[in-house]
């Protein structure tokens, strides 16, 4: 299959491998975190721990968008569809996310009607199809999804469709990776940067990662190849002595971003002054709202929303998790309390997060790797 | 079935059952509070309702492992018995409908158990208001199909439904088949060694009835897999009989569920070679835009089977040989680590974990 296979060459991956082996050396520990939910899947999915030396190690950062939305906020959507007249439209992600009565699709088990939606259009589409009924889209994501969900929101204004609206849990890389890096337990080298996101945003936006905080970020694709070779880029400015903001993924991501997706994104939505973040608390800044102009296709500002929040349990490790400091098999609740079932923090909701991911990929053969030293 | 309620319960060694009076039956530890759509996809779910409600209320304390079909001894005669039911949407899809799904599902349950169909019963739950063009083409469906498998539709029965009350029509088939000399099937008996094999590319019929629905605006030239796969267990059996382990047709829940219900059943570790796992390229493309993995989409007209290492090359000869079977391959082999699991190795060197779905595979988009 072109523009898949071509990234998946075993020569060259054996290849990349050699040279990471050599740049790497022995001498010293490599921590790199790849901050996007997909490179973390991307990383079990291909077992590119098999393949990189022991020196090397990946921390899995918080760019998964179902992982650090909070409960509450699952809540208060599936309390507004509780209106017999609401149809919940989301993205297949969002189906098994728990709330505190259950995840969307559990709600849709008990008769509430859920749809599961392939893009925000299709939310619309439903609208147009349902007039009788309030279609309320249940937003999640980064940059990479935020620009569909303004233009639908657009486009439903311009079409006059009144029966629709946003239920916006759009978030913004930047905040999130500052966060990281302010927190007094944090102990990076360097970052693997979002894929995704930065076809939207560009490159720019990390700038101030490699120029004030010397780190250096190199934005990668998502196929093995992609994510080796932005390692080597990465090790041969480490080696270097540099920190600076490359871009691997020049196939897809222009180093200004989209403007014309910027343009949807500035139109539409807001900077919120503060927003909850599953795992790492309050975060300025760091999330969007639905604008005034657009006020009408705002569900929290269409709908009563009940504001409901919910702790995780103290037991659960997610903030550690998510900033490296601990491993997702150190948490005490990890594989015990918590699993990809029955999932009670946020890393284990979605095949994205770091927990889940590991859990589902890694940590019965990890088991087995230690059954196998017990044996020897 | 790629979709929606049913879960297996036949068990394969349902002759040891029913002993002890009413109120001794084996401790139920299903503890969930309610169905969820999950407990029909085929996955963990599933096997977590068959195993801690069905099982120890109807098939005993010890059931065994739970296979596709039960086998039964009457005055001496063994004969192997299965029922499924088909509940899909949309009822016609590219390549099959629920008819023939309804004929050939049943009859591949009994192949892979080793025996070929002989009678089929049928049911069907039609609701109020289906039009009588669309009922009498599945039954043509079913007729026909159940003539190229070479199966005789015994008996049936019909009920109807208030409108709202179903989704047009479900049909349940049941049949008994004759055990074919030679085989047995039971997943005690693989060992470290053995190969994997599969009849041919896995996932067309899962990502069909998925493209099908139409909420996906993505087009792809696909068609169902449905069909019988028992010449195909036939010519196996011809070739390799003494030497086949364990049998199995993937449908809810793919490849993956049926590999790690296997590998917890005989306690090995199941090892496949991800770039010897046939699919074709529009099922490749559909699952990397999905998020999805080819291991977990159903299918319904393939399945994977165990045999020891001498009678491989037989096996895998047997099967290309053998009409509709010049893609099957050796996937992969059993290995004592990782104990009960099923890992996937890449010619590149890295390496996964697949586990069983947990409920119905959902595309990924953010």
């Amino acid at each position: 299959m072109r523009f898949v296979d071509e990234f998946r060459e075993p020569e060259l991956i054996s290849k990349t491998a050699e040279e990471i082996r050599r740049l790497a050396g022995t001498e010293r520990h490599y921590r790199m975190m790849e901050v996007c939910g997909g490179h973390t899947h991307a990383i079990y999915r291909f077992g590119l721990k098999d393949i990189l030396p022991e020196n090397i190690e990946l921390i899995h950062g918080p760019g998964c968008p179902v992982c650090v939305l909070p409960m509450g906020r699952i809540d208060d959507g599936l309390a507004i569809a509780q209106h017999p007249d609401v149809i919940f439209a989301a993205f297949g992600d969002m189906m098994r996310v728990p709330g505190t009565q259950g995840s969307p699709l559990e709600h849709k088990a008990r008769g509430m009607d859920v749809r599961i939606v392939y893009s925000p259009s299709d939310a619309l589409k439903l609208a147009r199809l349902n007039p009788e009924k309030q279609v309320m889209f249940f937003a999640i994501g980064f940059e990479t999804t935020a620009p569909s969900t303004a233009l639908t929101i657009m486009r439903a204004k311009s079409e006059g469709i009144r029966n629709f609206s946003v239920f916006c849990n759009h978030v913004t890389i930047i905040p999130a990776i500052r966060a990281i890096l302010d927190s007094p337990d944090m102990r990076l080298d360097a970052f693997i940067g979002p894929g995704h996101v930065s076809t939207v945003i560009g490159c720019r936006p990390y700038e101030w990662i490699a120029e004030n905080e010397r780190k250096p970020i190199v934005v990668s694709g998502f196929e093995p190849l992609d994510m080796l070779q932005a390692v080597v880029m990465l090790l041969r400015q480490l080696r270097a002595g540099e920190a600076k903001v490359e871009n691997q993924y020049k196939r897809v991501v222009p180093w200004e971003g989209n403007r014309a997706a910027l343009r949807a994104m500035a139109e539409v939505f807001q900077l919120r002054p503060y927003f909850e973040w599953r795992g790492l608390g309050f975060i300025s800044q760091s999330a969007l709202r639905v604008n005034d102009k657009y006020a009408e296709w705002d569900s929290e500002q269409r709908f009563e929303v009940p504001g409901i929040r919910v702790t995780d349990p103290k037991a659960a490790q997610c903030g550690e998790v998510l900033k490296g400091v601990l491993k997702p098999h150190q948490c005490k609740l990890f594989g015990r309390e918590c699993t990809p079932e029955h999932p009670i923090g946020a890393l284990m909701v979605s095949s994205e997060g770091s927990c889940a991911a590991y859990y589902s990929y890694e940590h019965r053969k990890a088991a087995m790797e230690s059954s196998l030293i017990a044996i020897s | 079935m790629s979709d929606r309620a049913e879960a297996e319960t036949s068990s394969a060694n349902s002759v040891n059952s029913a002993s002890g009076s009413e109120d001794e039956f084996a401790p139920i530890r299903f503890r969930d509070s309610q169905i969820e759509m999950a407990h029909g996809a085929g996955g963990k779910a599933s096997r977590k309702l068959v195993e801690g409600l069905f099982a120890p209320l109807l098939f005993g304390a010890s059931p065994g492992a739970l296979g596709d079909a039960a086998l039964v001894d009457i005055n001496g005669a063994r004969i192997a018995i299965t029922a499924d039911s088909f509940v899909v949407k949309p009822l016609r899809f590219p390549g099959g409908s629920i008819g023939e799904l309804a004929v050939n599902g049943t009859v591949n349950d009994l192949a892979v158990s080793g025996a070929k169909a002989e009678a089929l019963v049928v049911t069907y739950v039609l609701e109020a208001g289906l039009p009588t063009p669309i009922l009498e083409a599945e039954v043509r469906a079913m007729a026909k199909a159940a003539r190229a498998a070479g199966v005789r539709i015994a008996a049936g029965d019909t009920k109807v439904v208030e409108h709202g009350k179903a989704d047009q029509m479900y049909v349940t088939t049941a049949g008994i088949g004759r055990p074919l000399h030679g085989v047995a099937i039971d997943p005690r008996s693989v060992r470290i060694g053995d190969r994997i094999l599969l009849s041919g590319p896995i996932g067309d019929h899962g990502i069909t009835i998925l493209l099908a629905r139409g909420e996906l605006d993505l087009e792809a030239d696909l068609r169902s897999d449905t069909r019988s796969v028992f010449p195909l267990v036939e010519a196996l059996v011809r070739a390799a009989g003494p030497g086949i382990r364990w049998m199995r047709d993937p449908t809810r829940g793919g490849a993956a569920t049926s590999l790690n219900e296997l590998a917890r059943d005989c306690g090995l570790g199941m090892v496949l070679f991800e770039d010897q796992i046939p699919v074709r390229d529009t099922v490749r493309g559909a699952c990397e835009l999905l998020g999805l993995d080819p291991l977990h989409i159903a299918n319904e007209g393939q399945f994977l089977a165990v045999v020891s290492p001498e009678y491989a090359d037989a096996a895998i000869n047997a099967l290309c040989l053998a009409p509709g079977g010049s893609e099957a391959q050796v996937i992969g082999e059993v290995r004592a680590q990782p104990a009960g699991t099923v890992l996937v190795t890449t010619l590149y060197g890295g390496s996964r974990i697949v586990d069983m779905l947990v409920g119905d595979p959902l595309p990924r988009i953010c």
